[in-house]
C-alpha cells in the first residue's frame, strides 16, 4: 500500500495520451482566487473497495474475465488531490496514474479493427466482448482523466461543503449521491452539503458530458479523495488550534471534536485549514467497514422543493427581460420556409417580435398565451423536408435491405430465426425543450438543462460569432431527460432569435415541437440466427440495422480523448459506440454482432440504454425462443450460459423471490430478462395479465440487481423502477409513426407512455450485497425489463411478437 | 384588457388578461406562480393540474375567466406555512419525486383523489391520468396509500 507516499509532481499523468503538457490548467470558473495549486498532492493507492484491484472476479464486465489486455488493467488507480488557494478550504480531486486504461482501450481498438478486417464489410463491424474488457463508461473514464482533478469542494465560512458538480441532474438522483459521498468522507452532516451545478467549464474537456450511466462511476473515486483530503485539513487545522496531537481527534456532525470536549466547526475551520498545505493525518478515504451513510436509503435532498413547487426549471427562473418565445415549424421533419406573411401576427395583443431562424419562424411576446395564438396567426407554407418521401413501412424496408448476409448457412444443423422491429421512440421527458437566452454584442449567457454544456458553449458561441469565452451556459437542473439534453437544439435556436430579436428570450418547444421535431430512439431492424445441436448453442448472429444515431455531443472526442483512433480503426463513431456498449452475455457458442446504419435525415438521439434498448431485448427473446425449441425452461436455459456469476446470482434471485414457473391462470404468464452493462447487472420477473391482448397490464415486477458499492439504495431503486416502466411503455404501447415526413404522434395523447393503470401494483427489488465499485444504473434496466415484458406477452398470448411496440 | 378577480393560494389576485387565457399562462406568466407546469398544453399530461375550489382541473385548458369569483390553490398554497401537507409528507416519506416535474401535478391529483376517496383501492388510484415520464409510478401508489392510512390513523 502506498498510503501517505507523497508524489512529488503534481502533473498529469504521463500515461494518459491526451492530456496536456505541462501541469493541469489551474484556472476555475468564477474564481480568480483559485490560483495554480500550492500544495504537494497527495497520493494514495489502492481504493478499499478494490482489495488487490480484483474485486469481484465475477462480476460482468470485469476485466479479469477477459482476455490478456485486460490482465494489467488490475484497476490501481491513485488519486491526487490538491490544496486550492484559496480564503476558505477548497481542494481540487483528480483521479489518475490508471495507467492500465488506455493501453486496454488502445489494444481493444486494435483487435476490433483487426476483427473487422477479418470479418466484416466494411461497413460493419461485429466483435463479441469487447465491453467485457472496456466498456463505454470505462472508456469515457479514461477520457475524464487529465482533467477531472478540477473537481472543486469548497468548505465556506458559514459551515456549508459545497462540491460544484460538473454533471446534469435530471431526476437520476445524482446530486444526492454525490452529497452522500461529501458527507460521508467530510463526516459531515448531509444537509450541511450543496452539490450546485456547474456552468460549462470548457477547460474540463471530456468530462462535463452527463451520459453513459457514467456520472457515479467517473466521480466516485475523485469526490471521496476530495472530501478525504479536505477532513484531514481541518482536522490538521484543529489539532494546530488547540495543540493537541491530531490523531486524537475525531469528526462528527460537520465538526471536529477532541477527548475534552472541545468541538469546532468545519465553518469555523475553513480559514485555517485553508493553509494546511499537508495534513497531519491519513486522507485516505474510508475502508467499507466505516461506512455510515453510503448504502443508507436516503430522500433526495431536493425533494422537499419539489413537493413544494419551488424547484426550479429553465422556464421557471426570472431572468430579467427574458420574454415568452416559440417557433413555428415545418410541417414536415427538416422542412424549410417557403413563404410568410407575419403582418397579421405581429399586430396581434402582447406580440413583441417576429424572427426568422434556419429552424423556423420564432414569435415573442409578452406571454406563452399570446406568442402561441400569434403563432397560429403566422401565415406560413414550407417546402417538403428531406424524407416527406418516406412512411414507417418504407423506413422499415431500407432498414430491412441494410443487413449483410449471415455468416453461417443453417446446413447441417437446426436453427431459429427471428427478425424484430422496433419503432422510432421519442423522449418525452416531461419538462420540454426550454432555453433562456441573453445575446449582446459582445457576449452570450444562457440558461438550459444540458448534458453537454461545454460543446453547447462551443457551438453557440461559433454559431452567434463569439469566442467561446464570450459565451456563459448556466446548467440547469432538468425534468428529464433520457438521452435528450445530450442535444442543445433549443438552446442554440435560443442564441439565433435572442440575437436576431435583440432582446432576451425564454423559448420553449411545445409538446406537439418536440415530438414532431425532436429526437427519438432510432427505428431498427433486427435479424438473427441460432443454430444449435445436442444440446448445445452452436452459433449466434446478430444483424442490427438502425437508423442512424446522431451521437454528435462530444462523444467523438470522448473516445478520441481517452486514446481511441477512430479513422485508424476503420470504425465510425456509432460503430466504436456499438462496439463499446453491445455484448452476448451468454455462452452461445460463435456470437458475432453486426450494426448497420440507414443515414435518414431525421432527428434521432441516444435513448436510455441506446443500442442494447433494441438489441439486448431481441437476444433475450432469442433466448426464450432458442430454451423453448431445445426443450429447456427459460431460466435454467439463461444461467447454464451466462458467463457471469453475479448474473447468475442476480438471476437466481429473481427466480426464486418471484416464484418462477407458479401455474398462471390462462391469459397470464411471467416473462424473464436479464442484461449486463456498465458494470452492473439486472434480472426482471415481471407478470402480466393478456387476458385482452390489446391492453395487457403488467401486474407484478420482481428485480434484482448488483451495481457494486451502492451509494443510495433509494435512488437505485428508483432507477430500477424507472426502467421497468420504460420496458412496459416501449413493448407495450409507445411509439412514434413516421407518415410522408411527418411525426404522427403530437402529445401523450397518441405517444402512449405508460400512466398509472399500466404499472405493477407490487414492485419488488432485491439489490446484491456490495462488491466493488459501483456500476452504472441510469440504463441498466432498461433491457432487462423490456425483455421480460416481451417474454411475458409471448407466453400469455401464444404469440411470437416481432415488432415493438406490440400495440401501435 | 379585462381584469379577473380570483382567490389564489388564500390571498384575492386581480389580473389583466385576455378573457381566453387559459389560467395556467397567467400564473406563470403574470403572477410567477410556477409551480404548476406546462407538460402539453391540452390537458393529457396534466403536469399543471392545482385545485379549483378544492377540485383537481388542469389550468392548461381553463380560461381565466372561467376562474372569475373561484378559488385557486396551486402546489404553493398546499402546506400550511412550513407545514407540510400530509400527501407532501408522503411524498417525501417515499422520497417518490425523480426529475420532480410532474410531481406538483401528481400530489395535487393525489390530495383531491384523497378528499372524494379518503380510503382509495388499487382501481381508484388506477384512474389517475398524471403522466410520470421518469416512472415513479409505484411510489406514487404507496404515498398515496401512506397519506390515507395517516389521514386515517388522525
Amino acid at each position: 500500500m502506498l498510503n501517505g507516499v507523497r508524489d512529488p509532481a503534481p502533473g498529469p499523468a504521463p500515461s494518459c495520451p491526451s492530456c496536456p503538457s505541462g501541469p493541469p490548467s489551474p484556472s476555475a470558473p468564477s474564481s480568480a482566487r483559485r490560483a495554480s495549486p500550492i500544495s504537494t498532492p497527495l497520493a494514495r493507492s489502492d481504493d478499499t473497495d478494490r482489495p488487490g484491484g480484483t474485486d469481484r472476479p465475477d462480476a460482468p464486465g470485469r476485466p479479469c474475465e477477459a482476455p490478456a489486455p485486460a490482465a494489467a488493467g488490475a484497476a490501481r488507480r491513485r488519486f491526487l488531490t490538491y490544496l486550492l488557494a484559496a480564503p476558505t478550504l477548497t481542494v481540487g480531486a483528480r483521479l489518475g496514474l490508471d495507467a492500465a486504461a488506455p493501453a486496454t482501450a488502445q489494444a481493444a481498438v486494435r483487435t476490433a479493427a483487426a476483427a473487422q478486417d477479418a470479418a466484416a464489410p466494411a461497413q460493419l463491424i461485429g466483435l463479441p466482448g469487447i465491453p467485457d474488457i472496456l466498456d463505454l463508461g470505462d472508456a469515457l473514464i479514461v477520457a475524464g482523466l487529465p482533467t477531472s482533478h478540477l473537481l472543486v469542494l469548497e468548505l465556506t465560512p458559514a459551515g456549508r461543503a459545497v462540491l460544484h458538480l460538473p454533471r446534469l441532474e435530471v431526476g437520476q438522483g445524482l446530486t444526492t449521491a454525490i452529497a452522500m459521498l461529501v458527507a460521508e468522507e467530510l463526516d459531515a452532516r448531509l444537509g450541511d452539503v450543496d452539490v450546485p451545478l456547474s456552468d460549462g467549464r470548457p477547460e474540463l474537456l471530456f468530462n462535463q458530458l452527463t451520459g453513459a450511466s457514467n456520472s457515479v462511476r467517473s466521480l466516485y473515486d475523485p469526490v471521496r479523495a476530495a472530501a478525504a483530503a479536505a477532513r484531514a485539513r481541518l482536522v490538521t487545522a484543529a489539532a494546530r488550534r488547540w495543540n493537541v496531537p491530531p490523531d486524537t481527534l475525531r469528526t462528527a456532525d460537520s465538526a471536529v471534536l477532541a477527548p475534552d470536549g472541545r468541538r469546532a466547526g468545519y465553518g469555523d475551520l475553513a480559514a485555517d485549514a485553508a493553509a494546511i498545505a499537508v495534513p497531519a493525518v491519513s486522507s485516505s478515504p474510508k475502508s467499507a467497514d466505516r461506512l455510515r451513510l453510503v448504502g443508507r436509503p436516503t430522500g433526495r435532498i431536493d425533494a422537499r422543493d419539489i413537493v413544494t413547487g419551488r424547484a426550479k426549471y429553465a422556464g421557471d427562473l426570472a431572468i430579467p427581460g427574458a420574454v415568452p418565445t416559440v417557433v413555428a415549424r415545418p410541417t414536415t421533419i427538416n422542412g424549410t420556409l417557403r413563404s410568410l406573411d407575419a403582418s397579421a401576427a405581429r399586430t396581434m395583443p402582447g406580440v413583441l417580435g417576429v424572427v426568422q431562424i434556419p429552424s423556423g419562424v420564432a414569435v415573442l411576446a409578452e406571454t406563452f398565451d399570446q406568442a402561441l395564438k400569434a403563432r397560429d396567426a403566422l401565415r406560413t407554407s414550407w417546402n417538403p423536408g428531406p424524407v416527406a418521401h418516406l412512411s414507417t413501412s418504407d423506413i422499415r424496408a431500407q432498414l430491412r435491405a441494410a443487413h449483410a448476409p449471415f455468416l453461417i448457412p443453417p446446413l447441417l444443423t437446426q436453427y431459429v430465426d427471428g427478425e424484430f422491429d422496433f419503432a422510432f421512440v421519442n423522449h418525452a421527458p416531461m419538462e420540454v425543450l426550454t432555453a433562456v437566452a441573453d445575446v449582446r454584442p459582445n457576449r452570450a449567457e444562457l440558461w438550459f438543462a444540458s448534458q453537454t454544456p461545454i460543446i453547447a458553449q462551443q457551438t453557440i458561441a461559433a454559431e452567434l460569432g463569439l469566442p467561446q469565452d464570450a459565451v456563459t451556459v448556466h446548467v440547469v437542473r432538468g425534468g428529464g431527460s433520457f438521452g435528450r439534453r445530450l442535444f442543445f437544439d433549443a438552446a442554440l435556436e435560443a442564441a439565433q432569435i435572442s440575437k436576431a430579436a435583440g432582446r432576451p428570450v425564454k423559448l420553449m418547444w411545445t409538446r406537439n415541437d418536440d415530438m414532431r421535431h425532436g429526437r427519438m430512439r432510432p427505428a431498427s431492424h433486427h435479424r438473427i440466427r441460432a443454430t444449435y445441436g445436442l444440446g448445445q448453442v452452436l452459433s449466434y448472429e446478430h444483424r442490427a440495422a438502425t437508423v442512424k444515431t446522431d451521437f454528435r455531443h462530444g462523444l467523438g472526442e470522448m473516445l478520441t480523448g481517452a486514446g481511441f483512433n477512430l479513422s485508424l480503426a476503420g470504425l465510425s463513431l456509432a460503430q466504436a459506440f456499438f462496439l463499446l456498449s453491445e455484448k452476448n452475455p451468454y455462452n452461445v457458442g460463435i456470437p458475432t454482432q453486426l450494426l448497420a446504419e440507414v443515414p435518414l435525415d431525421v432527428h434521432t438521439g441516444s435513448w436510455r440504454s441506446v443500442y442494447s434498448g433494441a438489441v439486448r431485448v431481441s437476444d433475450e427473446i432469442m433466448m426464450d425462443e432458442l430454451a423453448r425449441r431445445m426443450g429447456q425452461d427459460a431460466v435454467a436455459f439463461r444461467r447454464a450460459r451466462l458467463r457471469s456469476a453475479a448474473g447468475r446470482a442476480v438471476l437466481d434471485t429473481v427466480a426464486k423471490a418471484g416464484n418462477w414457473g407458479r401455474p398462471m391462470p390462462p391469459g397470464q404468464a411471467q416473462g424473464i430478462g436479464y442484461h449486463d452493462e456498465n458494470s452492473g447487472c439486472a434480472a426482471y420477473l415481471v407478470e402480466l395479465d393478456a387476458t385482452d391482448p390489446t391492453d395487457p397490464r403488467v401486474t407484478k415486477a420482481v428485480i434484482a440487481a448488483d451495481l457494486g458499492r451502492v451509494i443510495n439504495p433509494t435512488g437505485l431503486e428508483a432507477q430500477l423502477t424507472g426502467a421497468l416502466i420504460d420496458g412496459i411503455s416501449v413493448i407495450l404501447h409507445a411509439g412514434n409513426h413516421i407518415d410522408n415526413g411527418a411525426v404522427r404522434e403530437g402529445s401523450y395523447a397518441d405517444f402512449r407512455y405508460a400512466r398509472q393503470r399500466h404499472t405493477p401494483p407490487v414492485v419488488e427489488i432485491h439489490l446484491m450485497p456490495p462488491s466493488g465499485p459501483p456500476g452504472g444504473a441510469g440504463e441498466l434496466g432498461v433491457p432487462a425489463a423490456s425483455a421480460a415484458v416481451a417474454n411475458a406477452y409471448a407466453r400469455a398470448t401464444g404469440t411470437s411478437p416481432r415488432s415493438f411496440p406490440i400495440n401501435f | 384588457m379585462p381584469t379577473h378577480t380570483f382567490v389564489l393560494n388564500g390571498q384575492p389576485v386581480t389580473v389583466e388578461a385576455p378573457d381566453d387565457m387559459p389560467l395556467l399562462w397567467v400564473l406563470r406568466d403574470k403572477l410567477g406562480v410556477t409551480g404548476p407546469k406546462y407538460g402539453c398544453g391540452v390537458g393529457v399530461c396534466r403536469a399543471c393540474t392545482s385545485h379549483l375550489d378544492g377540485e383537481e382541473f388542469q389550468p392548461c385548458t381553463r380560461s381565466v375567466k372561467d376562474c372569475e369569483g373561484h378559488r385557486v390553490t396551486t402546489i404553493e398554497g398546499l402546506a400550511d406555512g412550513d407545514t407540510l401537507h400530509p400527501v407532501q409528507e408522503a411524498w417525501l416519506g417515499c422520497d417518490v419525486a425523480q426529475c420532480g416535474f410532474c410531481q406538483p401535478g401528481q400530489i395535487m391529483t393525489a390530495v383531491a383523489l384523497l378528499r372524494r376517496t379518503p380510503n382509495p383501492t388499487d382501481a381508484d388510484i388506477d384512474q389517475i391520468q398524471n403522466i410520470c415520464r421518469c416512472g415513479s409510478y409505484p411510489r406514487i401508489r404507496e404515498a398515496i396509500k401512506q397519506a390515507a392510512a395517516r389521514q386515517a390513523s388522525g
